[in-house]
């Protein structure tokens, strides 16, 4: 027999996924960016020995 | 010993390894935890079924408060040795506290309406957690609105430290006023007040959240790292096609 109030049990539940899974997958995003992001700059000879030589 | 553990590249080295280790674990956690939830616990003789909302109920009130601790702790850091660890560490800190306050709320809310017969009550408790959750979008706000992270965290830290104020409002409101939400029964003089077949599962469901948080933290601050890193660098490089051009 379902609970009466078993809605309210899977809201709670889907809310935590929701929020938390939200910004676990927003963090993962941001760190792919930023790891691109240095790749790019490495790539291009910049780095804080380029400023040393030039 | 403080200066070479509190180095952002010790700090990169050593979380890129306990990292996986410290996944597992929460993965463990929550899946004991979480079983013991749904298959162990019995139905409280108030609440019935609802019990089952206060294990992700109560841990995520723990950690709302506990992250806010953390980020007062590296606010001092910031003011008093203007450690740029520390300035990581407290922006880091920020989205996930809000995340786990936010959990706190709706989940509280969804309990409250079977329950009390409302999803809101402006009572102690309940307000000042809004005041919390309000602080932490504050706090994230400021460090979007100031381009210096070195700046930015300086004024952070002085909002994060005069927001600690709210803390104890929060553990003892239920004391101070006359609420509708239910006093302590885990964290109190005397011991829990709960029956030891419901405590443990939510002492283990708290173990996995705050397992969680510590990965989430980490991982943020490994971004937040990297992230300053490609600002420095794009800085370097502006400058050193400016020479270029003078020269």
């Amino acid at each position: 027999m379902v609970d009466q109030y078993a809605n309210f049990i899977i809201a709670s539940y889907v809310a935590v996924i929701l929020i938390i899974g939200g910004l676990g997958l927003a963090m993962i995003l941001d760190q792919r960016a930023q790891k691109r992001a240095l790749a790019e700059l490495e790539a291009r000879g910049s780095t804080r020995r380029a400023k040393e030589a030039s | 010993m403080w200066t070479k553990l509190a180095n952002p590249g010790f700090f990169m080295r050593w979380s890129a390894r306990l990292l996986p280790w410290f996944a597992g674990a929460t993965a463990l956690a929550f899946a004991i935890g979480l079983y013991m939830t749904f298959f162990t616990v019995p139905p409280d003789y108030q609440q019935g079924e609802t019990v089952r909302i206060m294990y992700v109920h109560v841990p995520s009130a723990w950690l709302a408060m506990f992250l806010y601790s953390l980020m007062s702790a590296s606010a001092i850091g910031t003011l008093v040795w203007r450690h740029p660890l520390a300035d990581v560490s407290q922006k880091a800190a920020a989205p996930i506290g809000a995340a786990f306050t936010l959990v706190c709320l709706i989940t509280g809310a969804l309990w409250g309406r079977p329950m009390w017969g409302t999803y809101w009550v402006w009572d102690a408790r309940l307000t000042s957690v809004l005041v919390l959750f309000l602080i932490y979008c504050g706090i994230m706000a400021l460090w979007r609105a100031i381009d210096d992270p070195n700046r930015a965290a300086r004024a952070v830290a002085i909002l994060t430290l005069a927001g600690f104020l709210n803390l104890p409002i929060i553990k003892f409101s239920v004391d101070w006023w006359n609420t509708l939400h239910q006093p302590a029964s885990v964290l109190r003089i005397g011991g829990p007040a709960i029956h030891p077949s419901m405590l443990y599962p939510l002492l283990v469901m708290a173990l996995a959240f705050s397992l969680l948080a510590i990965v989430m933290h980490a991982y943020g601050m490994r971004t937040e790292i990297m992230r300053r890193r490609v600002r420095t660098l794009n800085i370097l490089e502006a400058e050193r096609l400016d020479r270029r051009a003078a020269a």
